[in-house]
C-alpha cells in the first residue's frame, strides 16, 4: 500500500483537518473536468476523491446524480476516468488519490482487473458506495493484492460490534458519517460524529475523516473540535463549480477558492488551538 | 445474516453499509414470523377474505392447439388484479410486526404501486410510492387508484424516469427512514432478504396449482410456463414444482426483438452484475453502466432480474424464452376472444410461448400463470394496434 495516507496524516501537518475535494470524473465533460484537477493538483491540496459515474447511483443525493449524468451525457468512459486519474497522479506525485464507485463498476470486467487498473494508474484507496462489510471481502482481497486501501464508512447506526470490523477492516482512513441517508444531506450531527470518533480512536482505527454534508467553514471548525483528522466536501463543491461554469466564468477557479476557504478554517482552527 | 444469502453465485446484498443493520432487521423478523403460527393464520386469513384465495385453476376450451391442455392459474382474480397482492399483505403483516409507521414502494406499470397502496389503507399505514414519472403519464389509472387508496404518489424524473428510477429512489429514501419505515419490494430482486421474502409470500401460487392439477387434471403437468420481469409470478409459481420432473418455463420481454436493444431479456440477453443490491443477470453496455430495456408491458420492462431466476437458468433447472411485443399483444387479444379472459400483458408474454410450445407439440398438459389482468392495458394495447395501423 503506498504512503501518501500515512505521510498525509501523520506529518507536519497533522494537526489541521485536510480538506479532500470529491468531484466526478467526466463532470461536466472531459476537458473541464482535466482542467479542474489540473487547477486542484497545482494549488496543493491535501488529498482528493474522484468518483466515477455511474448510471445508477443509490448512495447519493440529487446534486452528485446530475454531477455523474452530466458526465455519462457528455460520453465519459471508464476509460476516460482512468486516463484522468492518471494525468493527476503524473501532475501531483505526493497527493492522496482515493476513488468512490459502485460495485457494478468493480465486478463487470472482474473485480481483479478493476484494482489493477486502479493500482496502475496510481489510485491510493477506494471505496466502494453500495459494498457493505458482509459482502466487502473478496473485493478487499483483491484490493491488498494491488496495493490499494480499501476505505470503509462508519454509519451512525453501527453497533460497536460492527464498528470494531469496520475499524478493522479500512485501510488509509475511516470515512465517517452523522447521519443516515444520501451524499448532501443536512448538516452533519456533531454530537453523533463526536461519539463515533471517540469509538473509532479507542478502537486505533485509521483516521476519522467526516463526510456527507459538509459545506463550508463551520463544519470544518466542528470536525477540528471533534478530533476528525479531515473531512470530504463534495455536493456543496460541485453546486459551486456548477453555478460558476453556468455563470460563464472560470470552474476550475472556482474550485481552487472554494477549497481555500475551507483549508483558511482548517488552519486558523489549528493555529488557534496552538496559541490556546 | 442467518439466512442463506446467495441462490449459486447469484444475490448477496450489495447496499450503503448504513443500510445493512435494515435489511438484518428484516430477516430476523421475516425468520420469526414464519416460525409464528399466529402469523401464518393472521396472513391465510387475510389471503381468504381480503384477497380472495385460493384462486382457481382453469382449462382452457380454445386457446392454444389441437392435443395440448394449456391450464391457467387465475391470478387475475385476485383483489387487486393481479399476484403482487400476495406479497403485499405479507409484507405489510411483516411491517406492522416491526412497528413501521410508513410504507414505502416503487412501482412500475403501478400494480404493485396499487397492491402497497390498499395494504397500506386495510393495514391503517402511512404510504409512499414511488414512480418514475413517465410511468405516471402513461399508467394514469392506476396512480387514480393509489391515491384513492391514501397513498402518495412521489414523481421520480431522475434518469430514465421509469422503474429503475423509481427503485432507486426508494433506497434513497429508506437510507434515511428505516428507523420507522418498511420498504415494500415489489418482486424477487433487491437485496437479499427480499428475494426470499417475495419467493415465500408468492410460493402459495404455486403449491395451490399444484394441488389442483393433481385434484382436477390428475398427476403433474409437463410444464409451468410464467413471464418474467423482476420474477415474482414465475417464482411464485415454480417453486412447489422445483423438486417435480416438471419443465420450468420464464419468458422474458422480446421487447422489438432480442437483436435490437429495445428489449428486456435480462437472461437471454444480460451479463452478471450488480443491480439494485443484487449480484445478477443485468442488461449493461461495455463501461458497466445500466441500459434501459424495453417492453410493451410496463411490469416486465426492467434491465434487471432476481438472483434465483439467474441461479435457475445458470443451472439449466428453468429454460428461458422470449416472446416479443408483437406475440404478446396477439395472444392478448385472442384469449380474450377464444376463452373470454382478458389477461395481463406480461402474462400474455407466458400466453403466447405456451401456445408456440403447444404447437411444436413438445408437451401434452402446459400450467401458465395467468398472473393479472388486462384492462389496465386496453390503452396501451389500443395505442399499439393503431400504430401498426399507419
Amino acid at each position: 500500500m503506498s504512503t501518501r495516507y500515512a505521510t498525509l496524516f501523520g506529518g507536519p501537518a497533522a494537526s489541521q483537518v485536510a480538506v479532500i475535494p470529491f468531484l466526478v470524473l467526466g463532470d461536466p465533460d472531459l476537458d473541464t473536468s482535466a482542467r479542474i484537477l489540473d487547477a486542484l493538483a497545482d494549488a496543493g491540496i491535501d488529498a482528493i476523491e474522484l468518483g466515477f459515474p455511474f448510471s445508477d447511483p443509490v448512495a447519493d443525493g440529487p446534486v452528485v446524480q446530475a454531477a455523474g449524468w452530466r458526465a455519462l451525457a457528455a460520453g465519459t468512459t471508464a476509460d476516460d476516468c482512468w486516463d484522468l486519474v492518471e494525468r493527476l497522479r503524473q501532475r501531483a506525485p505526493a497527493l492522496p488519490i482515493g476513488l468512490l464507485v459502485y460495485a457494478n463498476l468493480v465486478v463487470h470486467r472482474g473485480v481483479p482487473h478493476f484494482y489493477q487498473r486502479a493500482a496502475a494508474a496510481g489510485a491510493d484507496s477506494v471505496l466502494i458506495a453500495d459494498l457493505p462489510l458482509g459482502e466487502a471481502e473478496p473485493f478487499h482481497a483483491e484490493a491488498g493484492r494491488h496495493g490499494i486501501a480499501p476505505v470503509m464508512i462508519a454509519p451512525p447506526n453501527a453497533t460497536s460490534a460492527r464498528l470494531e470490523q469496520i475499524a478493522r477492516a479500512t485501510r488509509g482512513y475511516t470515512y465517517v458519517t452523522s447521519r443516515a441517508g444520501v451524499t448532501g444531506a443536512a448538516d452533519p450531527d456533531a454530537a453523533v460524529l463526536g461519539a463515533t470518533i471517540a469509538d473509532l480512536r479507542a478502537l486505533h482505527a485509521p483516521p476519522p475523516v467526516l463526510g456527507f454534508g459538509i459545506s463550508g467553514p463551520d463544519h470544518v471548525r466542528t470536525a477540528h473540535r471533534l478530533g476528525a483528522r479531515g473531512v470530504i466536501t463534495g455536493s456543496a463543491l460541485i453546486n459551486r463549480i456548477e453555478s460558476i461554469r453556468r455563470a460563464g466564468d472560470d470552474a476550475a477557479a472556482a474550485a481552487v477558492d472554494f477549497v481555500s476557504i475551507l483549508r483558511d478554517a482548517a488552519l486558523a482552527a489549528a493555529t488557534t488551538a496552538v496559541e490556546n | 445474516m442467518k439466512l442463506p444469502t446467495r441462490f449459486g453465485r447469484f444475490g448477496g446484498y450489495f447496499v450503503p453499509e448504513i443500510l445493512a443493520p435494515a435489511l438484518e432487521e428484516l430477516e430476523a423478523a421475516f425468520v420469526a414470523a414464519l416460525a409464528d403460527p399466529e402469523f401464518k393464520a393472521d396472513l391465510a386469513g387475510w389471503l381468504r377474505h381480503f384477497a380472495g384465495r385460493p384462486t382457481p385453476l382453469y382449462r382452457c376450451r380454445r386457446f392454444g392447439g389441437d392435443g395440448t391442455e394449456i391450464w391457467l392459474k387465475r391470478e387475475d382474480l385476485l383483489h387487486g388484479g393481479a399476484h403482487k397482492t400476495n406479497q403485499a399483505l405479507g409484507q405489510g403483516l411483516l411491517a406492522r410486526r416491526l412497528g413501521k409507521r410508513r410504507l414505502i414502494a416503487e412501482t412500475g406499470a403501478g400494480q404493485h404501486g396499487v397492491a402497497t397502496a390498499f395494504t397500506g389503507a386495510a393495514l391503517g399505514i402511512e404510504t409512499v410510492i414511488y414512480m418514475g414519472a413517465t410511468d405516471m403519464a402513461r399508467q394514469r389509472p392506476n396512480v387514480d387508484r393509489m391515491r384513492l387508496f391514501g397513498a402518495t404518489v412521489v414523481a421520480v424524473t431522475s434518469g430514465g424516469a421509469t422503474l429503475k428510477d423509481a427503485i432507486n429512489e426508494a433506497l434513497r429514501d429508506w437510507s434515511a427512514s428505516f428507523a420507522d419505515t418498511h420498504y415494500l419490494l415489489g418482486t424477487v430482486a433487491g437485496p437479499h432478504p427480499f428475494p426470499t421474502i417475495v419467493r415465500e409470500f408468492q410460493r402459495v401460487i404455486g403449491d395451490e396449482a399444484r394441488a389442483q392439477f393433481a385434484e382436477q387434471a390428475g398427476g403433474q403437468p409437463d410444464a409451468v410456463v410464467a413471464a418474467v420481469g423482476g420474477g415474482s409470478n414465475a417464482i411464485g409459481i415454480f417453486t412447489a414444482f422445483l423438486d417435480d420432473p416438471v419443465v420450468l418455463i420464464g419468458v422474458e420481454p422480446g421487447g422489438q426483438g432480442l437483436e435490437s436493444n429495445a428489449h428486456g431479456a435480462t437472461i437471454l440477453r444480460g451479463r452478471p452484475g450488480v443491480l439494485h443490491g443484487a449480484f445478477t443477470q443485468v442488461l449493461q453496455d461495455d463501461d458497466g453502466q445500466i441500459r434501459e430495456s424495453h417492453s410493451v408491458s410496463a411490469g416486465l420492462d426492467y434491465p434487471g432480474v432476481g438472483p434465483e431466476h439467474a441461479h435457475l437458468a445458470e443451472t439449466g433447472r428453468a429454460r428461458y424464452l422470449a416472446c416479443d411485443d408483437h406475440d404478446a399483444v396477439q395472444a392478448y387479444q385472442d384469449l380474450a376472444s377464444t376463452e373470454g379472459i382478458l389477461p395481463a400483458l406480461e402474462s400474455a408474454h407466458a400466453l403466447a410461448v405456451a401456445r408456440r410450445l403447444a404447437a411444436a407439440g413438445e408437451f401434452r398438459r402446459i400450467v401458465v400463470n395467468l398472473s393479472g389482468r388486462g384492462d389496465k392495458d386496453l390503452a396501451t394495447v389500443g395505442r399499439w394496434i393503431e400504430e401498426k395501423a399507419r
